[in-house]
Parts: structure tokens; sequence; C-alpha cells
């Protein structure tokens, strides 16, 4: 039997067409995923995404904990309510999975890990939190919304109310308790917005006052593309438990300093640091034809051969762009074999998108 | 249930194929075809004077989800090629019994035409694939 949401009916009388994801029946579009792509870049539009595992953490072990588990440092953290993007490693420094974790209180912290990962995640958080006085969670009880676009935070508050004022004074990044709402200035899309974590008595009667504000649903379909765009990587795609940070072009989430902070996967990625990868993660512009899919090979003359992670369509850029592990000798351009033919396509940085606007250098 | 016109010809794999008075059929996807596959990106068609096999792979559309490959409902030539999907696939999702059309064929052994569904075995063929 696949799960549902407490907002599954919902989505059905909204016109959602549904689809299996990771065990999970969820919306993939209620009638077009390009408008509902351009809805959230140009105004705002809301997700449902109560399939994703919330984790408090609590207890006078806590920060030592999340210090050895994850790969960024949560001493970074220093103001309630601040979020933290990290990598949770195994020994071996392959990504176990990507989240967030919010520091709350000295006692108390808040991780939102990937559905998809779930048994996988609370087996090994359970197994390596015996050591440290912390007690484990999942809040079953909760469900999750996101609200994203440039006009989100405006119509969230004027939809809420004096409840959710406090928005207005969060800075990104940072959540905020409001009521019976947890409300995080963070997402998925690369525009601002909100995610909202609440009772899951509560979600239906919230989903349906922001959709009477006219904030309409965005499907999953629409989630992938824009993430994509702001070059925002999906966990079991663009990298797993097999490519380690340095890999993924996710260097930057790995706090190296301070150096004798012992952190799971640490050694490994030392050693990896010293004699060097040989495989980088980037991203492709599509110059010819096509679309750009995940798997299709990847062909860097003279340098040798790499793969795409994910690719789509574009509907900001109109025109395909991916994520690609290429070999690290890679330059600008390359070509993609796609169903048999070679297609040019250029190498860039991601983003590809940033608050509705191409980041693409000039001339590509 | 979706739109199946009742003067066409169609195929299990979901084109559909309409016979001119000059002897050429045009062919392309059904309304339901178009609504599983979602938004279009990207469309290839056939290039004209190209000689095909009937169930022979021939074009490609191309939704923000997956791509796709069209079949030749029947053996014959190439005579035309809807050229306009370059620029603009969306056509295949808003007309696709009529400006969304993917090539012309002139068909080799006219008898195969016969061996199409009707619009009735069509709406059949889609009643069975919903059970």
């Amino acid at each position: 039997m696949p799960k549902r949401t407490p907002l599954y009916h919902q989505h059905l009388a909204m016109g959602a067409k549904m689809v299996d994801f990771s065990g999970w029946e969820l919306p993939i579009h209620y009638g077009s995923q390009i408008e509902e792509h351009h809805q959230v870049r140009r105004d705002v539009g809301m997700f449902s995404i109560s399939h994703m595992t919330v984790l408090d953490l609590q207890g006078d072990g806590v920060r030592a904990f999340l210090r050895r588990l994850l790969a960024n440092d949560v001493d970074r953290l220093k103001a309630s309510g601040k979020a933290l993007y990290s990598c949770m490693l195994n020994v071996q420094g392959g990504v176990l999975d990507d989240l967030l974790v919010y520091y709350m209180r000295e006692d108390w912290f808040r991780l939102v890990v990937n559905a998809a990962t779930r048994d996988k995640d609370l087996s090994w958080i359970e197994e390596q939190a015996k050591p440290f006085a912390v007690q484990v969670a999942e809040r079953t009880d909760l469900a999750m919304v996101a609200v994203q676009g440039p006009n989100a935070i405006p119509k969230v508050i004027a939809t809420l109310g004096s409840t959710a004022a406090g928005i207005g004074h969060l800075q990104p990044f940072t959540a905020g308790e409001m009521g019976r709402l947890f409300i995080a200035r963070t997402g998925y899309t690369g525009e601002d917005g909100v995610e909202i974590i609440l009772p899951n008595d509560e979600v239906q009667d919230l989903w349906q006052r922001l959709h009477a504000a006219g904030i309409p649903p965005i499907g999953l379909g629409a989630r992938d593309t824009l993430r994509l765009e702001a070059g925002m990587h999906l966990y079991g795609a663009d990298m797993d438990d097999t490519t380690t940070p340095l890999e993924s072009a996710l260097e930057w989430t790995v706090a190296r300093e301070p150096l004798e902070r012992d952190f799971i996967g640490r050694e490994a990625l030392e050693r990896q640091r010293r004699e060097g990868v040989s495989r980088k993660l980037v991203g492709l512009v599509l110059e010819g034809r096509g679309v750009l899919r995940a798997h299709q090979r990847v062909v860097v003359e003279g340098v040798g051969d790499g793969e795409i992670t994910s690719g789509s369509f574009s509907p900001t850029l109109n025109r395909s762009i991916a994520l690609a592990r290429v070999p690290v000798a890679t330059g600008d351009r390359c070509q993609v074999d796609i169903r048999g033919k070679l297609v040019p396509a250029r190498v860039i940085k991601p983003p590809f998108v940033r608050h509705g606007r191409s980041c693409l250098p000039k001339g590509i | 249930m979706s739109n199946v016109p009742a003067d066409l010809k169609y195929t299990k794999s979901h084109e559909w194929v309409r016979m001119e008075d000059d002897g050429t059929v045009t062919v392309g996807i059904t309304e339901h075809a178009q609504d599983l596959l979602g938004d279009m990106v990207f469309v290839e068609v056939p290039e004209v004077g190209r000689t095909l096999e009937a169930a022979e792979a021939c074009a490609v559309v191309e939704s923000v989800k997956a791509a796709s490959d069209v079949y030749s409902p029947l053996a014959g030539e190439v005579t035309a090629s809807n050229e306009a999907l370059a620029d603009s696939p969306e056509t295949v999702n808003q007309d696709p019994f009529g400006a969304g059309w993917l090539m012309r064929i002139k068909p080799s052994d006219p008898g195969e035409l016969d061996q199409l569904l009707d619009a009735a075995g069509y709406e059949a063929h889609l009643a069975a694939e919903e059970h």
C-alpha cells in the first residue's frame, strides 16, 4: 500500500495527477508542470512536502553528537532558529543523506531528512547516537508545506495574520516557532519563501486557506525543475553513498575547521583531498536540440566520459540543462550522447537560475 | 475520457491516422497520448523522403517528464514533416489532432490501413489499458 499524506484528498480535489515517489502517493502536477514552474518563479506557489522526515534530537549531548554525525559543523549555528545544510557521511566519506538541521535550543535540534532515505537514516542515526545523551524522535505527527516565490512571504503573512507576523523578521535560513507553526525561511526552488511544519490535523485547514488566498498548488514535477535550475542537488541522483562531497560540488558544506573535530567520514575525505579526486560535479547547458536526461553519457574529447546525474528542460531558460559527474580535467565544453547522437553542451558552474533570473555566463 | 474523433484511424501505441484526398495519410499522437506525457518540450520529426517500415520508430516526442518514440502506423515514404513543432512543441498538447500533426506518409500498401483500429476499437483499447 502506498503511503498517503494528510493532503491526499485535497490533491485529488485540485485535479492532481498522482504518482509513486519512494512509496508515497504524491502529486506530480495539477495540469501543467511548466505553468506551475513559471508560477513559482514569477509569483508564488505551495508544495505539499509532508513525505519528508522530521526528526527531533533532544538531550544534553545533542550538540556534541551532531558535531560527530554531520560533515558541516553545527557550531556555526549561533542564534536560535538558525539552519544549516549538511551531508551525513559514512566512514568511507560517501553521502548517506543531505539534510537541514535547525538549532532551536541547546537541548533541541531539528533535522529534516529525505523521504527515500528515511529507514536507512533512522537506523544510522540511532546507532551513532548510542554513546551520546540524545533522544531521537521521528515526528510522524507533523506535516510540512512549502510556500515559494517572490511574493511568498507577503502572501503568507496576509493569509495567516498575526500568527505569522514574525515571518517578516525571519532572516534567510532561519526558523521560528509561531503558535503551533514552525516556520523556516528555507526552500528548494531558488526563490524566497518559507517551509511550514505543523500538526497533521491542522495542515488541511492551512492548505485550504493558502489556496483561497490565491496560492496555487505545485507538483513534484515543477519542484524538480525548480531545484535543478537553482543548482540544488537531489539525493540519490546527484550524490549517494558511493560519492563523496568532494566529487559532488559539495565541498563548501564540509567544515574542515576546526581540525580537531572528528566527524564521521573525515579521515576518508582528508585522504581523498591528499590523493586528489578524479571526478567532479558540474552544470551542463545543451547547445544543440534535445533534452538532457539522467544517465546519458557525457563525452569530453581527449579526457574521457562522464554521466548526467539530473537533466531536464529548463522552463525559465527555454533550453535543456543538467548536472553531470565528469572527469576532473573537463574544461568548458563537452558532448552528450542523446539516443546515439553526440550533441554539444557547455560546462558551467551552477546555479542556472536564481531569483527568477538567468545566471548563465554571457555568450552561452 | 479523452476525445477520439470518429473519422480517424488509430494504433495501439496511440498514433492517429487521417486519410487525405491525395492518397497520403497524416499522422500524429492522440489526445490521450499527449495527456499522459505532459508538457511537450521537444519534437523530432522524420526527414522528408525517408522510407518507413510499419511500426518503425520514426519520431520522438519529449515532454518535461520523458522522451517517447512515435511509431509509423504503416509502411511508406514521408512526404511532409511538421517542422513548425521545432519552435512550438506545445502545439502537440494544444491541438493534437490538428496543428500538432507530425508527418505525412504515402503508404506503400494502402491495404495496411484496414488493419488499424477505428475510433470504437481505440476507445475499447483505452478502456482496457485503464484496468
